[in-house]
């Protein structure tokens, strides 16, 4: 997180439709939009923005694979090196009764792994305030916004030209 | 272009709302002072959870001698309380992950309520366990942790182990699945508060913004948890149904039963998700979000799955009369006519024969006859515990070691203390958080809104530039 305070310049939208549109006449003339925000996921509009897919799965499958050597591998060493055990006549190493705590840890790992990966790189966690532009984005607002610190008026003035052409409902700008 | 959404299909949201009445709808609840039927059914809650807190402590205090279990009948009341409540805990997840995966939209209107149901039946069936033990306690010892008894390990070739790993990966999945999907309706919830409020919906909500590339990412972490809970989904009461069916005990050692559990929790599962939702709905005033279309789909699962049971139930019989084999035939000679041929009869009529009224379409959308069989399944699921767990063990090898089980008192406080645990948890959760998935049911309204489809539509249904349908 930069310490330093931006200035934002951000317009809310009353419809996702008009929202997408938006955004996608701002790529056309190559505004460079700072963020999207929206009181729900809205389809499509990650392409739009270009945003690279997210990699979270491709971490999900790291832990899950921890998960699965951890679960066998342990059990695999309890109960052939550390304390073997002869249970009901089956051999030391009875792979098929190790295969439901397998499961169940890759899951556990990967689960655990994954939503704590989440909080982490979208910097969240309990207790955390990140700054919001608009107590309604969470509500029925749609909202691009555009970082204008030390942007020139004419820019700016292009951004404000930009927002009532697209059909914004309010143009605000705050500190953050 | 906007999804395809068939004509004949009804609206999932009533009463044409827009997106600023879904978060007012939803989030009401939470922002008043609470209704005298919540109060009053609060006191009662509360009231079960002393009893099940007194109940326990004498257990503890006595001993397992003050529960009607002895030599024959090592297993009863509790490990049916615990299979039951397990199998309720089913649904939540089976709402959540595998509809979402089948891009069922209904889910959007339940999946909250029943991801919560879910972790409170999970708490409620985990106490069963621990307080079998009789030494409450010693319960870490179930957990493989270095020691120094050696160490000595436990036994991982063990189903009653393995029960451990799946109920404990199982509750702690669904929780991170159900927190994950409240943290944006928090937000909602922390925008709209002020004072004390705000700061404890800020601490709850993480820092939650609502920028694209994080829904990105919600979506990303909602739809791999969803994959990995379905199987989990499944396995939980496979496992489950493992430490019986390895067993050798006739009745109990067959390989019919993952299915037959599997299907007889979610059958359970649905039962309790409609009992409490045509409550929650009537009085959260939520029936434009949790609509007779909604109750309409869960009376189609029950009665499928209803159906799948009762065909486990005759494939059982069958099967023992034609394997020969005389200790099976006895096992299931004796569940239909012996000492507890009531608990079969209960379980056979409740389970398979009156769900199936809901063939009929004007029954499925009947909210007082949904209510009624809700009730009647759950009575039902738990007679089929109860005869699998306690006429089995009842009739023993040695006639001379023949028993016949009652519980006492102290059991059957155990088992109300749990649903007063139960609702305790399910009413302070409805006060608090919002019961109702908001940001599903708003990213919905354009696809499921009766503003949009079904009879009543007077929107055209709106062609949005790049595509609102799920991928």
């Amino acid at each position: 997180m930069a310490k330093e305070n931006k200035e934002v310049l951000y317009g809310l939208y009353n419809d996702e439709s008009e929202l997408m549109h938006a955004v996608h006449e701002a790529q056309d003339a190559h505004l460079e939009i700072m963020n999207v925000y929206s009181p729900f996921p809205v389809h499509g509009l990650d392409h739009a923005m270009h945003l690279a897919e997210s990699r979270l799965h491709i971490s999900g499958f790291i832990y899950g694979a921890i998960g699965t050597l951890t679960a066998f591998l342990f059990m695999t060493w309890v109960f052939t090196r550390d304390w073997p055990i002869i249970f009901g006549g089956k051999p030391y190493f009875s792979a098929p009764a190790f295969i439901p705590i397998t499961f169940e840890l890759t899951v556990l790992f990967s689960a655990i792994g994954m939503v704590v990966t989440f909080y982490t790189v979208c910097g969240m966690a309990p207790g955390i305030t990140n700054p919001t532009l608009d107590d309604r984005i969470t509500d029925d607002k749609f909202c691009i916004a555009f970082d204008t610190t030390g942007l020139s008026g004419d820019t700016v003035d292009k951004l404000k030209a930009f927002f009532s052409h697209t059909g914004a409902s309010e143009v605000n700008v705050k500190t953050i | 272009m906007s999804a395809p959404v068939s004509p004949i299909r009804d609206p999932l949201i009533e009463g044409g709302k827009n997106y600023h009445q879904i978060t007012e709808d939803i989030c009401a609840p939470t922002e008043r002072v609470p209704s005298t039927a919540w109060i009053a059914a609060f006191v009662v809650a509360v009231l079960g959870l002393g009893l099940y807190v007194f109940c326990v402590t004498w257990t503890i205090f006595y001993g397992i001698g003050s529960w009607n279990l002895d030599r024959t009948i090592g297993w009863a009341w509790d490990i049916t309380n615990f299979v039951w409540w397990i199998g309720i805990g089913h649904a939540g997840t089976l709402i959540s992950a595998i509809l979402l995966l089948f891009r069922q939209k209904w889910r959007t209107g339940v999946n909250r309520a029943a991801e919560a149901m879910t972790i409170f039946a999970v708490i409620c069936a985990g106490q069963f366990p621990l307080i079998h033990m009789g030494r409450l306690w010693l319960g870490f010892f179930i957990f493989p942790y270095p020691n120094t008894r050696g160490p000595l390990w436990v036994n991982f070739n063990s189903p009653l182990l393995w029960d451990v790993f799946a109920i404990s990966t199982y509750f702690t999945v669904s929780l991170l699945f159900w927190y994950t999907g409240l943290v944006p309706d928090f937000a909602t919830i922390r925008d709209r508060a002020k004072g004390v409020r705000k700061k404890v919906y800020n601490f709850l909500s993480f820092g939650w913004t609502g920028a694209a590339k994080h829904w990105q990412r919600f979506e990303s972490l909602s739809l791999v948890l969803a994959g990995l809970s379905t199987p989990l989904v499944l396995s939980v009461h496979t496992i489950v149904s493992f430490d019986f069916a390895t067993s050798v005990i006739p009745g109990w050692h067959t390989t019919i039963f993952p299915p037959y559990f599997v299907a007889g929790a979610i059958f359970s599962g649905f039962a309790m998700v409609l009992t409490l939702m045509l409550m929650t709905r009537k009085i959260f005033k939520l029936e434009e979000y949790i609509t007779l279309a909604h109750i309409e789909s869960m009376n189609k699962i029950i009665l499928v799955t209803g159906t799948i049971v009762g065909v486990a139930y005759l494939t059982e019989l069958f099967i023992a009369w034609y394997s020969g084999y005389l200790y099976e035939q006895y096992a299931f000679y004796n569940r239909v006519m012996g000492p507890y041929w009531w608990a079969y009869l209960g379980m056979m009529s409740c389970n398979l024969l009156s769900p199936q009224i809901f063939w009929v379409k004007k029954f499925r959308r009947n909210i007082m006859i949904t209510f009624v069989m809700s009730i009647f399944v759950n009575i039902g699921m738990w007679f089929e515990r109860f005869v699998i767990i306690a006429t089995t063990l009842a009739r023993d090898y040695i006639p001379s070691s023949w028993s016949y089980y009652v519980p006492t008192w102290v059991e059957v406080g155990i088992f109300i203390g749990t649903l007063g645990l139960f609702f305790t948890c399910y009413l302070i959760f409805a006060r608090v958080a919002p019961v109702v998935a908001v940001a599903e049911v708003k990213a919905i309204l354009k696809t499921a809104g009766d503003q949009y489809v079904g009879p009543n539509a007077t929107h055209k249904h709106e062609h949005v530039a790049v595509g609102t349908h799920s991928h």
